[in-house]
């Protein structure tokens, strides 16, 4: 469960790069959230997500919510599909939040010479007090047989940080994924829940 | 029962209820998810049309012949579509006639940051703004009825926050499509319909007066109203702002304009007389501002809030801050370092890659388009010297090369594109005799917008089969003598092409074909790198792809996952270093 909730409301940002499964992830998250009763906002940008950019989503859900967008450090959890990521959308989290992050480092092209991939991100994170969960979740989902269910696992490893009850996932996955993909999604979510105790 | 839909879903779903029997567009980001859903919606025509003004020509027909009416485009398409809104704006219309623009505050996939809210009063129509997915679906189906009531044209205004944001909409249990859609008797009425000067004159004054009753109208729009709160300050806002400024002041009394015009004075005025303080907050232009101000009621906005950029709640809290109203406070807990940036680029196996490549090498000067092929702005291509809006490219480099330059000046776009505005000035230039090289980067669908049919695919928005335009054949008809058509996979092939059309005198045209591989999800194999052979010369870096990294000892090293073997880094090899191991297709 979090504490020291922010307020009544709570946010989940998701950011990633595009094409990892950031997306399906938090509106997964998102009709979780409209399974159990609450009011909820999911946003996110599309248009070039699919080439290669960053992509953030971000999910609020509580009493009434009114803006969809996240205030900066206001989010209660940060789930990162690697590394780089998990960094540059830290300044959204409040003081001693859980960030999930994926242990993958996806390069950037290179288009500035200057500033190279930073490989102690974890460390500076923790260094700033928030609960940093990492997560192997590409290996995982790699043994499991399918590189896209990744997402499914860090799923399921928020899920176990989350108040929302374990039978409204298991509805919306079964919704939600394509009836092929739906054991393997399945497996996954619950090694991500086993790997958050 | 609660759904949770977008912005585009949901004003979808309110045109399919209320009875839109007549739907067309061209894809444009933040606006394409209404067409592809309202497709799914059984007893209604949807399709993309080759652009917003055949759109929008299309919708007008339908809502000529007595039916409700829809058509939809990103804000920049409206200007594509401008000359049919004033006309429309003139002659009304026999059936609910709504028009979508959305707009893209942020500028996070357009050219520019325009605020469509000034149509409104430029056309002089109503526009209605929701502020989340319930009102999408409500508001389509006011803007239906205050376009009959009125006889006028509609605008909806979403941004992207709305559009492209998922909220909880209350959906019933069977809604369905209201009214028959049954074909209805054309009603002729020459005076009203056709806009020669000597009927267009007699139809100004009905317009100027349909905008007064508009704001007598909104005065009791329930999209308009008042939610009291503290009167020490009162908020006029709309939108998705309203959204943000009901987040950051928690306390206020707000009126909530659902209508973005005309304004309803007697109720902005009755506001205002009961708070000590009045603000408005809108998003890019002072456009309630400046009319509420003309009303003579004291008021602040712009003087706190940007007109730049796409708001937060971050940015109305800073506005608030600046305003006095709220203490400065640190947000964030960190401190972040800089970080390297992650832009979107062409996709590992695009076909684009190949003839910016050659481009880049022949040093061309590049007049591009609106496109996925605008990413070739980037390094290490860095092959786009120009991009303004559809269709712009053939045109410009017409002009580049009847003024002369030292360089060779090629025009590039893609399929869509030229379909939407690239063959008047394909025309231009056979006509005007220019000596253009133009590049059409055929891949078969809309890519950017997220794979679309097209007039060149042989399929509609509703999935059938049809005729697909030949553009080979339409280029020649065109009167284009040296045409070639070229695999944008082999670099010499395209390198070969545009030397022979750079030789050649007259117009030349160059179709670079095959497939987007994001849609087809080809894989021929992956590249493998010869430790022994690569010295770590690093020219393939220099074709772009996301998947050739170079390693910490380096060389070079490819992502297998992202590779899909289309061998465009391997062509680029001086050593040889680099092979294809073949993998049986996705």
């Amino acid at each position: 469960m979090l504490t020291q909730m922010s307020s009544e409301t709570k946010n989940v940002l998701f950011a990633g790069v595009g094409g990892q499964g950031a997306m399906l992830a938090s509106e997964i998250l998102a009709l979780v959230a409209v399974e159990a009763g609450y009011d909820i906002k999911q946003t996110e940008v599309h248009g070039a997500a699919q080439r290669g950019g960053a992509v953030a989503s971000h999910v609020r859900y509580g009493e009434r919510v009114h803006s969809p967008v996240i205030r900066r450090g206001e989010a209660d959890l940060l789930v990162a599909f690697e590394k780089l990521e998990a960094l540059r959308y830290a300044h959204y989290l409040r003081d001693g939040a859980h960030i999930v992050v994926n242990d993958e480092e996806v390069e950037p092209a290179k288009l500035d010479k200057s500033r190279l991939y930073p490989r102690e991100g974890v460390d500076f994170l923790k260094s700033k007090g928030f609960k940093v969960i990492v997560v192997p979740a590409t290996k995982k989902a790699i043994e499991l047989g399918n590189h896209r269910v990744a997402s499914t696992v860090l799923l399921g490893v928020a899920s176990g940080l989350l108040n929302l009850k374990q039978e409204s996932w298991e509805k919306v996955l079964e919704k939600r994924i394509l009836p092929h993909l739906l054991d393997i999604n399945r497996r996954a979510f619950a090694l991500g829940l086993e790997l958050a105790k | 029962m609660k759904k949770l839909l977008s912005g585009n879903e949901a004003i979808a779903l309110g045109a399919y209820e209320s009875g839109v029997k007549v739907a067309a567009a061209y894809p444009g980001t933040p606006s394409t998810e209404i067409l592809e859903n309202l497709a799914k919606y059984p007893g209604l025509w949807a399709e993309w049309s080759p652009n917003e003004k055949v759109a929008l020509d299309v919708a007008i027909g339908a809502a000529y012949a007595g039916q409700r009416a829809l058509a939809t485009m990103k804000m920049v398409g409206l200007n594509v579509a401008a000359d049919s809104l004033f006309y429309v704006a003139y002659t009304g219309l026999v059936g609910g006639l709504v028009i979508v623009t959305a707009d893209d505050p942020g500028m996070h996939s357009s050219q520019n940051e325009q605020d469509n809210r000034q149509y409104a009063r430029f056309a002089k129509v109503p526009m209605v703004e929701p502020s989340d997915s319930q009102e999408c679906k409500d508001f389509v189906g006011y803007a239906l009825d205050i376009s009959e009531r009125f006889d006028a044209p509609v605008l909806l205004r979403t941004t992207t926050r709305v559009a492209h944001s998922q909220t909880a909409v209350e959906v019933e249990e069977r809604s369905g499509p209201q009214g028959d859609g049954e074909p209805k008797s054309y009603k002729r009425d020459k005076a009203k319909y056709v806009m020669v000067p000597g009927y267009a004159r007699a139809r100004h004054p009905v317009v100027e007066q349909r905008l007064k009753d508009l704001a007598e109208f909104a005065e009791t729009f329930e999209g308009n109203r008042i939610e009291w709160g503290s009167p020490d300050l009162g908020i006029i806002s709309g939108g998705i702002a309203y959204q943000y400024a009901r987040e950051v002041f928690k306390d206020a009394s707000f009126l909530k304009l659902g209508m973005s015009y005309p304004l309803p004075e007697r109720k902005i005025k009755e506001f205002a007389s009961k708070v000590k303080r009045l603000l408005v907050v809108e998003d890019l232009d002072p456009f309630w501002e400046e009319q509420v101000r003309l009303m003579g009621v004291e008021v602040e906005g712009k003087k706190y809030f940007p007109m730049i950029g796409e708001f937060s709640p971050d940015v109305v809290r800073a506005g608030a801050v600046k305003a006095g109203l709220m203490e400065e406070k640190a947000l964030a807990p960190v401190e972040l370092p800089e970080l390297p940036g992650r832009p979107p680029i062409l996709c590992p196996g695009c076909r684009h890659r190949g003839v910016f490549f050659v481009l880049s090498k022949l040093k061309a000067v590049v007049n591009g388009d609106i496109g996925c092929y605008a990413l070739g702005v980037n390094p290490p291509l860095a092959a786009v010297d120009t991009t303004g809006c559809m269709g712009a490219s053939f045109g410009v480099v017409h002009g580049v090369n009847k003024a002369g330059i030292v360089e060779r000046a090629v025009g590039v776009l893609g399929d869509s594109t030229f379909f939407h505005s690239g063959i008047a000035p394909l025309i231009n230039i056979v006509y005007n005799g220019s000596n253009s090289t133009t590049i059409i980067l055929d891949n078969h669908t809309t890519a950017m917008t997220g794979h679309q049919e097209n007039p060149g695919t042989g399929r509609t928005l509703l999935g059938e089969p049809t005729d697909a335009i030949d553009i080979e054949n339409l280029v020649r008809a065109i009167g284009v003598k040296d045409v070639r058509v070229v695999d944008p996979y082999d670099l010499k092939a395209v390198e070969a092409a545009l030397k022979g059309a750079f030789a050649t005198e007259g117009p030349s045209v160059i179709i670079a074909t095959g497939p987007c591989v994001l849609k087809t999800r080809e894989k021929r194999g992956v590249i493998v790198v010869d430790g022994e052979r690569c010295n770590g010369c690093g020219l393939c870096l220099r074709v772009g792809c996301a998947a050739v990294v170079r390693a910490s000892d380096k060389l070079v090293r490819i992502d297998e996952l992202q590779c899909t073997g289309c061998t465009l880094c391997m062509q680029t090899c001086a050593r040889k270093a680099m092979s294809l191991v073949e993998q049986g297709g996705r």
